[in-house]
């Protein structure tokens, strides 16, 4: 089953350079030419099946979450058909959604519903989710009591009690002491054996190495390698790149 | 797609919103009751003191009724207008329906309204007005106003993600309408060649109906409510295409 298809995808960001004033936007309105255009992905083809986990390297700016957003339907392409089946649960930036007055349970329990977990399915696993966190007693506090690897625990914890078809994770793995590391690694490896589809952005080999098995380069927007992990990341290794 | 629990995503925005608003304050909630009733004291001072006047009855309660909706109103129109650009983090990086978060918003204002609602309805009954079968009506009026509310917020917040000048027009668009809702003066005032326009007003015109349901013991005339769910559903239907049309393009402009 095709789990991620991206077809002649591009997309393509306008700069406004912040301008809003009124003759910013009658400019825009009268002469739609003149505005300054940047292509954060150009015509990507892209098919993830069941069960595969594709790695996504590149440069700053490569266009990496872009790719991820397109597939998360945070925004939409330009030109091109981004076909998604499934649940999707995405991890992109930790601790979105998440509000320092609010205790660590409350934050919890908001976070996973945003995530799309269902009221059920969050009394059932809260108290897993407490626990993973490792947070103890902490957890009917503020969140702005928390240390900032605290509330990095508690979000991540969220995030790996969605059960989702397809993962998509945003360079998020560095999070907490080693001891809570190699527990988000096991869990992500237990996605992998339940044939779960991954799509990944790192910059840290070792967390793509234990996770994906195929890869792919991105440089300026366009796919300039595919194919096992170990050939792109040999590839991109000796890269020779312009920063963008 | 997204596939999680709409009511269960609801229920926890809506939570987070009033928790936070009151979670600091050491009186809490009675915020809520304190800043109408203050109001109404003030303005019933200058109205039956300053400026006496010998027409309206009960002026307490009569203020009262055009003070809440008009309350309600105006702080779920300028706080939904900002729900999305000041859950920027939400729209960008976190996968759930945009929708919910202007329903959420306007929902979380509803809260207060109920113990509004509760206020209003108590001080009713301690001036001597008595239940009459007309409160019946009392919960459509009121539905027709949040959905009027919701639709202009669907609208503004959906637009104020493009132009951010929006919230300054609301925020004037509000101090305007304090004195064209007849707040602190009746409805028979308004010379009779405006007063069709005013009706068209919901906010006006709920107003005129909670007068005439708890003061009057009468029920709303029906061209009244007519105007109302008219321009209610008029209003939150194209909050909702302006909201469905824009939404695509938020993410690149916040």
């Amino acid at each position: 089953m095709e789990r991620i298809v991206f077809r002649d995808v591009s997309k393509i960001f306008t700069l406004g350079g912040g301008r809003k004033l009124i003759q910013g936007h009658m400019r825009d309105w009268f002469h739609p030419a003149q505005r300054r255009k940047f292509t954060a992905l150009c015509d990507i083809n892209l098919t993830m099946r069941e069960g595969e986990s594709l790695a996504v390297v590149g440069a700053n700016g490569a266009g990496k979450s872009t790719l991820l957003n397109l597939a998360t339907r945070l925004c939409y392409p330009d030109k091109g058909v981004v076909e998604v089946n499934g649940r999707l649960a995405a991890v992109l930036e930790l601790g979105n959604g998440f509000h320092g007055d609010l205790t660590g349970a409350e934050n919890l329990r908001l976070c996973a519903a945003l995530s799309g977990l269902s009221r059920q399915r969050v009394s059932e696993v809260f108290g897993s989710m407490v626990d993973f966190s490792g947070v103890g007693e902490f957890i009917n506090q503020p969140l702005r009591t928390y240390s900032a690897g605290m509330v990095m625990r508690l979000a991540f914890s969220v995030a790996i009690h969605v059960d989702p078809d397809i993962l998509v994770v945003d360079e998020v793995m560095a999070v907490g002491d080693q001891a809570f590391q190699a527990k988000c690694f096991e869990r992500m490896l237990d996605f992998r054996r339940q044939g779960k589809t991954i799509l990944c952005v790192s910059h840290a080999p070792e967390t793509l190495r234990r996770m994906c098995d195929r890869a792919i380069w991105l440089d300026h927007g366009q796919i300039v390698a595919r194919g096992s992990l170990d050939k792109v990341m040999t590839a991109y290794n000796g890269r020779t790149t312009n920063p963008v | 797609m997204w596939t999680g629990d709409y009511v269960f995503v609801l229920e926890n925005l809506v939570m987070k919103d009033f928790k936070i608003r009151y979670r600091n304050m050491s009186l809490g909630v009675f915020w809520s009751l304190l800043n109408p009733l203050i109001m109404m004291g003030v303005l019933t001072f200058v109205f039956t003191v300053v400026f006496p006047n010998n027409t309206i009855k009960s002026f307490p309660v009569f203020v009262l009724c055009g003070l809440m909706p008009y309350n309600f109103f105006a702080l779920a129109w300028a706080s939904g207008t900002n729900c999305l650009v000041d859950n920027a983090g939400l729209v960008k990086r976190v996968p759930i329906p945009r929708l919910v978060l202007p329903v959420a918003s306007v929902l979380s204002n509803c809260v207060h309204l109920l113990i509004q609602i509760v206020v209003l309805l108590s001080f009713a009954l301690a001036f001597g007005f008595g239940v009459n079968r007309y409160w019946w009506w009392l919960p459509l009026v009121w539905l027709l106003e949040i959905i009027f509310v919701m639709g202009l917020v669907m609208l503004c917040s959906a637009i104020d993600v493009y132009v951010r000048d929006v919230r300054y027009a609301v925020e004037s668009s509000n101090l305007v309408l304090f004195w064209l809702v007849p707040i602190f003066y009746g409805f028979e005032v308004i010379p009779q060649r405006l007063a069709g326009i005013y009706e068209y007003n919901p906010v006006a015109a709920l107003v005129l109906a909670l007068r005439k349901i708890l003061m009057e013991a009468t029920p709303p005339p029906s061209t009244l409510m007519w105007k109302l769910t008219g321009s209610s559903l008029l209003v939150f239907v194209v909050g909702l295409m302006t909201f469905k049309g824009l939404e695509r393009r938020f993410y690149e402009h916040l």
